[in-house]
C-alpha cells in the first residue's frame, strides 16, 4: 500500500498517512506510532529510501521514495493481488452461472 | 506550539536506539506531530485538546517503542560487521535450506533412492577409473623429490641385438659411458629386471629380481628399514655376490618379517647371496605396477648368470635414470646428452655389427625424459584404455545427471503451486532458487559419498581383474588429494548440471499464471516439457554412443577369441625348461630336450610333444633380415624366427601346406633346412613354388654365412600376440641350432586331452628320471592366451556394463517423459476416445511421440558415435570404428528397448476410461 503511494513521487511521512486515510475514505488509518516503524522496516528491507530535504520557505522534512527493489516487490505484489482478485471473481462468477 | 521533543523522548525510552539515529527519529516525528497538531487545531479543537489527541496517538499502546525496538534490532543485525555477519547469516540460511531439503527428500524416498543410486553409480564408476589412472599415471614415485628424476634413453629407432629387460634401453657399455661422461645429473643409476629361481630342483619358484647400479638407492633417496642398502662400493667389477637388498613384501613372505633375516643366505638361480637390507613398505622400485623382490648389484651378474656375457655390446638390458642437478631441466639435459651422444656411441659400437647396422647405431641420440612418476609397462598398455573408459564413465554420469534433471523438473512442476505461494508471500526468487539448489546439494553429496564407497570396491575389483593368479598388480590405490579433488569437482558439476536448470526455472515461475491455472500448470509447463524432451534426446544419443562402443569392444574381443591363429589353442600345455644352473653344453641340452619330448610322447593320452625356442603369442620374439639366394637385401625384409623340433606343427595342429616336417635326419652337419609360412612365401617369393628355394639371413660380421633350403610350407601363424597381422615366419630345426645362435630357455609343447594336473605330475616324474636338476614351469597355453587379451576383456566387460547402464538410464528417462505426457494428456485422450478413437490409434499416437524423440536421439547418436569411435581405433581388432553392422545393431537394440519403454505408458493411456477422464476436467 505504502509502496504504491510513493510509486509516482517521493512523499514525507505525514503526507503518506494523510493519503492512506483519504484514499481509503477513512477505512484505514495510520497514526504516528504505527506508521514510522513500518516505514523504517521497509527502509531496512531496501524497498524504500528516506532522505532529508531542505526546501526554501519550508521546514526540513524526510521524503521517502521507491527503490528499484521496492519497485519489483510492488509489481510482484500487484500480480499476486490481481491473481487473487481474479480467482475470487472467478469463484463469484461460477456462483452466478 | 508545544515542544514535542520531550514527549517523543519519553516514548522512545527503552527502545534502545543509537543516539544519532534517535535524534533523526525525534526530528521526523516532531514534524509529523506539528503537522497533526496544526490539522487538529484547524479542525476546531482547542490547543490543549489537540495536544492531548496528538500525544495519545503517539503513545498508542506503547506501540512506537515496541515496534521501533524490533525494527532497530533487525537493522542492527544487518548493519553489524558486513562480512562476518552476512556470512553467518548465509551459512545459517544454507544450513536451514539443507535441512529442509533433506527433510523433503526423506518424504519422497522413491525419488531420493533412485536419484542417489544413479548418481552414486555414475560417480563411483568415474572415481574408480580415475583412481586407476591416478595410480598408473599421475602419482609420483614414493621417493625423495621425484620431480627431479629423469630417464635417459636412446631415441626410438631400429637397433639389433637381444632385448631382455622390461626397460631395455641401453647396453652395459652404454650405461658405463653415460655414467662417466654426463654432467646434467647430480646422481645417476642403472637398473634391469630379471627373475631369480629360488628353488634348486623340480618346479621353479621365481622372485622378481632387480639388477641395480651402486648408486640406485642413494640417488632415489631410499632409506633402509633394516640393515643397509647397496652402495657404490658394492658395485665394482668382479665384486662376486656382496649382498642382496630385499623388498618389504619379500621380507614378509620369505622371512616372516623377522629381524634375523639380515645375514641369511638367499639362493638366486642356485647362487648363495647374503641378505644385507630391507627397503620400506612403500618402495617398489621405479616401475609402477611391478614390485621388485630382490635387488643385487649389476657386478654380480657374471656370477649369478654365468651363461650371459654382461659386456656384450648388443645386449640391451638396462634402464638409466638420474636426478637432475639444480638449475637443470629435462630439456637442457636432453641437449647436453645430444651433444655427448656421438662420442659415447662411437665408444660403444658393437663390434659384430655390419656397416649397415653400425650406420643406424651411430645415428642415434641420447635423450632425457621426465620420470617423476616412474616408468611403467602397465601404463603403456592401459593408459589409453583407461582414459577412454573414463570418457565412457563420464558419459554415463552425464546420462545419469540428465535423468536426474528430468526427475527434478518433474518434481518442480509438481511443486509449482508451492513455489508460487512462497513467492506471493514475499520470498525472493533468489531464495527459492537457493532452496531448490539445496535439495540438489543434498542429493549430490549423498551420491558422491556413496559413489566413493562404490569406487573403492570397483577399483579394487578392477585390479583383481588385471592380476593373474600367480602375480598381482601392485598398485597403490589409497585415496589422495587428487581423487578427493576429482570427486569434489564431480559433485559440484553434477549438482549444478541437474539442479540449476530446474531451480532457475522454478525461480521464474509466474505467480499469477500458476495460481490462475489451477492444478494444471498449462503455460509454464509447456516450455519446461520441451526441455525435458531435449534432455531425453541427449540421453538417447549418448547411450547410443556407449552401446556402439560396447558392441565394438565386445565384437573385437570375440573376433580375437574365435580367429584362426594358425593353430588349435585348446589342449596344449606349455612347459618352460630352465637348465641355467646346470651349465650344460648345447649338445647336452639338445639331447636332454629330445629325450624329454620322446618320453612325454610315450605318456598314454599325449598326442604329441615338441620343443620350441619361442613360445608363440607369449610376447617374446626373434627376428632376422632374410635375403633370398640370387637376390639382394630388400627394404623391410625382416622375418620372425623360431627353432622347433620335429612334430612341432603336429603339436600345435598347424596344417602343412607343402613339403615335409623336420625329422631326425635334420641334425648338425646335415644340410641346413627351413620351414616357412605362406606369408613368408608371399613376401619373399611372390607366392611361387618355394620348396627347394634357398635363403640366408643377415649375420653379424664375425659369423659365417649360412644358407637354408626351404623344405616345407605351413599355414600362417600368429607370432608375438593375437592382435597382430600375419607376419612372415621361418622355422629352423632345434637340432641344428649352433652354440652361437641366440640362447633362450626352450619350451616343451604338449598336446593332450588329459587333465592338466595329471599331465603335470607325469611330466615331473619323467624329469626326475632324466635330470632332477632341471627346473620346469607349467602353463596352460589357452589360459595364457586369454590372459594376453586382458585389456580387450577389460574394455569389453566395462564398456558392455556401461553401455547397458546407459541404455537403462536413457530408457527410464524416456519412460518418465512419455508417462508424464500421457498423464498430462489424459483429458485429450479421453475426448478422442469418446469421439470414437480406438485403442490402437491411441497407442500409436503415444508411441509415435516417443518415436520422434528416438529418431532425433539416434540421428545425433550415430553422428557422435562415428566421431567418438575414432578414439578407440587402436584398441579394435578387425573392426572399423564405423562398422555399419555394429552401429545398426546398437541402434536396433536401443530402439527396441526405447519403444518398449514408451509402449507401457501408451497402453495405460489406451485404457483411459473416457468418462473418468472427462469428469476430471
Amino acid at each position: 500500500m505504502i509502496l504504491a503511494l510513493i510509486e509516482s513521487r517521493a512523499r514525507h511521512g505525514y503526507e503518506i498517512s494523510k493519503l492512506i486515510e483519504s484514499r481509503s475514505e477513512g477505512a484505514v488509518r495510520f497514526n504516528v506510532a504505527s506508521l514510522y516503524p513500518l516505514l523504517y522496516r521497509l527502509e531496512n528491507r531496501g524497498w524504500i529510501q528516506g532522505r532529508w530535504v531542505d526546501k526554501a520557505g519550508q521546514r526540513r522534512r524526510r521524503y521517502y521514495r521507491l527503490t528499484p527493489a521496492g519497485r519489483k516487490v510492488l509489481r510482484a505484489q500487484r500480480n499476486t493481488w490481481q491473481a487473487f482478485v481474479a480467482a475470487i471473481n472467478r469463484i463469484a462468477g461460477m456462483e452466478h452461472a | 506550539m508545544p515542544d514535542w521533543k520531550f514527549e517523543i523522548q519519553k516514548q522512545l525510552a527503552g527502545a534502545d536506539i543509537a543516539p544519532s539515529r534517535e535524534a533523526e527519529i525525534i526530528e521526523e516525528l516532531r514534524q509529523h506531530l506539528a503537522d497533526r497538531y496544526q490539522e487538529l487545531v484547524s479542525s476546531g479543537l482547542s490547543a490543549e485538546e489537540a495536544y492531548q489527541a496528538a500525544v495519545a496517538e503517539l503513545s498508542d499502546n506503547k506501540i512506537l517503542a515496541r515496534e521501533l525496538r524490533r525494527v532497530q534490532r533487525r537493522r542492527y543485525r544487518s548493519l553489524a560487521p558486513p562480512t562476518a555477519g552476512e556470512r553467518r547469516n548465509l551459512l545459517a540460511d544454507l544450513w536451514m535450506d539443507l535441512r529442509y531439503g533433506a527433510r523433503l527428500l526423506r518424504l519422497s524416498p522413491g525419488f531420493s533412492v533412485i536419484a542417489i543410486l544413479s548418481l552414486a553409480l555414475g560417480i563411483g564408476a568415474n572415481a574408480a577409473i580415475f583412481q586407476l589412472i591416478d595410480a598408473v599415471r599421475l602419482r609420483s614415485l614414493p621417493v625423495k623429490n621425484p620431480q627431479e628424476l629423469a630417464e635417459v634413453k636412446l631415441d626410438p629407432g631400429s637397433r639389433s641385438g637381444s632385448f631382455t629387460s622390461r626397460s631395455a634401453s641401453v647396453t652395459n657399455a652404454l650405461w658405463e659411458q653415460i655414467r662417466d661422461h654426463q654432467q646434467a645429473f647430480s646422481g645417476i643409476f642403472a637398473w634391469g629386471d630379471d627373475r631369480f629361481n629360488l628353488t634348486t630342483s623340480g618346479e621353479s619358484r621365481y622372485a622378481f629380481g632387480l639388477w641395480v647400479s651402486g648408486d640406485f638407492f642413494n640417488v632415489l633417496g631410499v632409506k633402509p628399514l633394516l640393515g643397509r642398502l647397496l652402495t657404490v662400493q658394492d658395485d665394482v667389477p668382479g665384486c662376486g655376490t656382496p649382498g642382496a637388498v630385499i623388498s618389504y613384501a619379500f621380507w614378509q613372505r620369505e622371512f616372516g618379517g623377522g629381524a634375523d633375516a639380515i645375514g641369511k643366505t638367499l639362493l638366486l638361480d642356485s647362487h648363495p647371496v647374503p641378505v644385507i637390507g630391507v627397503t620400506p613398505p612403500d618402495f617398489f622400485g621405479v616401475e609402477v605396477g611391478w614390485r621388485y623382490g630382490v635387488a643385487v648389484p649389476i657386478c654380480s651378474e657374471p656370477v649369478i648368470e654365468p651363461q650371459n656375457d654382461m659386456h656384450r655390446r648388443n645386449w640391451w638390458w638396462l634402464g638409466v635414470m638420474g636426478r637432475l642437478k639444480p638449475g637443470w631441466t629435462v630439456k637442457s639435459a636432453t641437449s647436453h646428452l645430444n651433444a655427448i651422444s656421438p662420442g659415447i656411441l662411437e665408444a660403444t659400437l658393437p663390434e659384430m655389427y655390419t656397416p649397415e647396422m653400425a650406420k643406424q647405431y651411430l645415428a642415434h641420440k641420447l635423450e632425457a625424459h621426465p620420470a617423476g612418476s616412474g616408468v611403467s609397462a602397465l601404463r603403456a598398455d592401459y593408459e589409453h584404455s583407461l582414459w577412454l573408459l573414463l570418457g565412457i564413465a563420464a558419459m554415463v554420469l552425464v546420462i545419469a545427471c540428465a535423468n536426474l534433471a528430468n526427475l527434478m523438473l518433474a518434481r518442480t512442476s509438481a511443486r509449482e503451486r508451492e513455489i508460487a505461494v512462497r513467492l506471493a508471500l514475499g520470498a525472493s526468487r533468489g531464495r527459492v532458487v537457493r532452496q531448490l539448489l539445496a535439495e540438489s546439494i543434498v542429493l549430490a553429496v549423498a551420491g558422491t559419498v556413496l559413489g566413493a564407497v562404490l569406487a573403492q570396491g570397483l577399483s579394487r575389483s578392477l585390479l583383481t581383474f588385471l592380476s593373474t593368479s600367480r602375480e598381482s598388480v601392485p598398485l597403490d590405490l589409497s585415496m589422495d588429494w587428487r581423487l578427493f579433488a576429482f570427486m569434489a569437482v564431480l559433485a559440484i558439476v553434477t549438482c549444478l548440471f541437474f539442479g540449476l536448470t530446474p531451480a532457475l526455472r522454478a525461480g521464474r515461475t509466474g505467480i499469477g499464471a500458476v495460481m490462475k491455472a489451477g492444478s494444471r500448470g498449462l503455460t509454464a509447463t509447456r516450455e519446461r516439457f520441451n526441455l525435458r524432451r531435449v534432455l531425453v534426446v541427449c540421453q538417447l544419443a549418448l547411450s547410443l554412443v556407449l552401446m556402439t562402443g560396447a558392441f565394438l569392444f565386445v565384437g573385437s574381443l570375440h573376433k580375437l577369441l574365435v580367429q584362426d591363429a594358425g593353430f588349435k589353442k585348446d589342449g596344449i600345455l606349455s612347459v618352460s625348461i630352465d637348465f641355467t644352473r646346470l651349465n650344460m653344453s648345447k649338445e647336452r641340452t639338445t639331447e636332454f630336450e629330445n629325450e624329454l619330448a620322446d618320453q612325454t610322447r610315450a605318456i598314454p593320452g599325449v598326442q604329441s610333444a615338441a620343443i620350441a625356442s619361442i613360445l608363440p603369442l607369449s610376447g617374446s620374439s626373434m627376428n632376422n633380415i632374410v635375403i633370398m639366394e640370387g637376390s639382394t637385401r630388400q627394404k623391410d625384409a625382416t622375418a620372425n624366427l623360431n627353432f622347433v623340433s620335429p612334430e612341432y606343427f603336429k603339436a600345435m595342429d598347424t596344417p602343412m601346406i607343402a613339403g615335409r616336417d623336420f625329422n631326425d635326419h635334420d641334425v648338425p652337419g646335415s644340410p641346413l633346412v627351413a620351414i616357412v609360412t605362406e606369408r613368408f612365401v608371399q613376401r619373399f617369393l611372390q607366392g611361387q613354388n618355394s620348396i627347394g628355394k634357398q635363403f640366408h639371413v643377415e649375420e653379424y660380421v664375425n659369423r659365417p654365412k649360412k644358407v637354408y633350403e626351404i623344405v616345407g610350407v605351413v599355414k600362417n601363424e600368429k607370432y608375438v600376440d593375437l592382435r597382430e597381422d600375419f607376419v612372415p615366419i621361418f622355422f629352423l630345426p632345434e637340432a641344428q641350432v649352433n652354440a652361437d645362435d641366440p640362447d633362450t630357455s626352450p619350451f616343451l609343447m604338449i598336446r593332450s586331452d588329459m587333465e592338466t594336473a595329471e599331465l603335470v605330475s607325469s611330466v615331473k616324474r619323467i624329469l626326475e628320471k632324466i635330470n632332477p636338476g632341471v627346473s620346469l614351469n607349467f602353463r596352460n597355453f589357452n589360459e595364457m592366451l586369454r590372459r594376453s587379451l586382458l585389456r580387450e576383456r577389460l574394455m569389453a566387460v566395462l564398456s558392455g556394463f556401461f553401455g547397458l547402464l546407459a541404455a537403462l538410464l536413457a530408457t527410464i528417462g524416456l519412460y518418465g517423459v512419455i508417462s508424464y505426457m500421457v498423464s498430462r494428456r489424459t483429458n485429450e485422450i479421453g475426448i478422442r476416445m469418446a469421439l470414437g478413437a480406438d485403442r490402437t490409434s491411441v497407442v500409436g499416437m503415444i508411441v509415435r511421440q516417443a518415436g520422434v524423440l528416438l529418431v532425433f536421439g539416434v540421428v545425433i547418436g550415430v553422428m557422435l558415435s562415428l566421431a567418438a569411435a575414432q578414439t578407440a581405433r587402436t584398441l579394435l581388432f578387425e573392426l572399423k570404428p564405423s562398422d555399419p553392422l555394429t552401429l545398426a545393431g546398437a541402434t536396433l537394440l536401443l530402439s527396441v528397448v526405447a519403444l518398449l519403454a514408451s509402449y507401457l505408458p501408451a497402453r495405460r493411456a489406451s485404457r483411459v476410461d473416457p468418462m473418468t477422464a472427462l469428469r476430471d476436467e
